[in-house]
């Protein structure tokens, strides 16, 4: 279990960590022409780490996650279906479903929120340096601009919906792996399903998430 | 059904009378492709048989009908006087561990050394060995096969032959009384062919184990067979030694012996 939240954790970190550095600053930089109009340039903190905390940061982090994370443990699990390890494992009195299944669900539902705090704090980061390219603004300023309106309701309902990510992401690969047939082309196939049914279930899990949340109020 | 009668009356190759395995009117089906259709067949301790059939004709899954990694229509399968089918998942289990089961594909973990893969059959926790007793265990199933240079590498850095090996060490490791080979030397040169069916005659005669080998390679039969039984339209069709069957005049079964 321990080992399957490292290597997720670890295999998705570096394009996790890349992905969010350039969607903060982008988000910046193409934010900042409309706000200069404003005269409302001093917000840009504030509404970039907002929309990256609220819905941006999970939602893109849980895509990359599924396509990381998702194909590989649909391809993975796949593989060894067709090759009979997962007969084998049942065959050495190893419960295949508890081994291969529950570590991996669990793995990925606990490793995809710490990714998306991660992924949130790098993309603020690479806000800052968007601030910076164009104007200067100090990292003392900067965020206290990010954390003067930012408050708990803000980020609870976002860290939460991240554990549905996970557990989605996690149980479609799973899943997709398990009922592999037809050998190698099933693999890919299983592989290939993974991301789409994952990445299909994130923006369902998130859009039943925003009706929650604004039900009980956190917006 | 004259041809079966005949040759199973005068087949003389019972190392023991009373059976180990017994299959009784074993029935399976995948929709409306009957596969299976009432196959009995007997496994006397000691004894050697290879299921010989077409491919496509059910030999796995009769296999894994034995082992219980599939759940049959209808029939008994008996081990060690027990119904599979009867048990419940623990007294599976015990039953597994009496059992080895060599796959056709190998199946070893990829993501596992050698020396892991070979102790993972020792992770039952109802099995309680010391860390030193499984390292002596490892080295012995490994050097059994002639391989114990390999423990600490990864099986895509083996032949295929290796890794025929590799699996069979795993299977040995638990001192199985049974071993039930699935189409052991399939994707195998003939010369590596020839040394698997060696080291499994071999295996038979060193640890005294019984053996359902699965199979249409009519060299790996010859040298591994005390007794056959020919799969045909889900039945046991004929049963016999290989010069018994390879007499017979009846047009099934010489299919097997003409190529």
């Amino acid at each position: 279990m321990l080992r399957q939240c490292y290597l997720i954790g670890n295999k998705s970190l570096p394009l996790v960590g890349i992905t969010a550095f350039i969607m903060g600053l982008v988000l910046t930089i193409q934010l900042r022409p409309s706000l200069l109009e404003y005269g409302a340039e001093s917000q840009i903190p504030y509404i970039v780490s907002y929309a990256i905390i609220r819905e941006i940061g999970p939602v893109i982090t849980a895509l990359i996650f599924a396509g990381k994370i998702g194909s590989s443990i649909g391809a993975e699990l796949g593989s060894m279906k067709v090759t009979e390890q997962i007969d084998a494992m049942e065959v050495s009195g190893t419960n295949p479903f508890k081994y291969l299944v529950v570590t991996r669900v669990l793995a990925t539902t606990l490793m995809l929120p710490i990714l998306v705090i991660i992924s949130d704090g790098i993309s603020i980061m690479g806000s800052f340096v968007g601030v910076n390219i164009r104007g200067v603004m100090s990292f003392q300023l900067f965020f206290d601009q990010v954390f003067r309106w930012l408050n708990f309701s803000d980020i609870f309902p976002a860290v939460i919906k991240t554990f549905f990510f996970g557990f989605s992401v996690g149980m479609v690969g799973c899943f997709k792996g398990y009922q592999t047939s037809r050998g190698t082309e099933g693999v890919g196939l299983s592989a290939n399903s993974s991301v789409v049914i994952s990445s299909m279930l994130i923006f369902l899990i998130d859009l039943i998430a925003v009706q929650i949340t604004d039900i009980l109020g956190f917006n | 059904m004259e041809t079966t009668n005949t040759i199973l009356k005068e087949s003389s190759l019972h190392v023991s009378t009373k059976p180990i395995i017994s299959i009784r009117g074993l029935k399976i089906a995948f929709g409306s492709n009957v596969v299976l259709d009432g196959f009995n067949l007997d496994l006397n301790k000691g004894e050697s048989i290879v299921v010989l059939g077409k491919s496509g004709s059910g030999k796995s899954v009769l296999i894994k009908c034995i082992i219980g990694l599939l759940t049959p229509d209808a029939g008994e399968v008996l081990i060690f006087g027990e119904d599979v089918l009867k048990m419940n998942h623990y007294q599976l289990d015990q039953v597994r561990a009496r059992l080895g089961f060599l796959f056709q594909s190998n199946a070893l973990y990829d993501s596992m050394t050698v020396k892991e893969n070979l102790e993972f059959p020792l992770r039952r926790h109802w099995i309680k060995i010391d860390q030193k007793k499984v390292d002596k265990m490892v080295i012995e199933a490994l050097t059994n096969v002639g391989l114990a240079h390999t423990v600490n590498m990864m099986p895509s850095e083996l032949s295929g032959g290796m890794r025929k090996r590799i699996a069979l060490a795993r299977t040995l490791i638990l001192r199985p009384e049974v071993i039930l080979y699935d189409e052991p030397t399939t994707g195998l040169d003939p010369v590596t062919g020839k040394e698997i069916s060696e080291l499994m005659v071999e295996i038979a005669d060193h640890y005294q184990t019984s053996a359902i080998v699965i199979s249409h390679d009519m060299r790996c039969v010859r040298r591994t067979a005390e007794r056959i039984a020919v799969l045909i339209n889900g039945k046991c069709y004929a049963q016999g030694t290989y010069d018994e069957l390879k007499k017979s005049t009846d047009i099934l079964i010489k299919q097997f012996f003409d190529t």
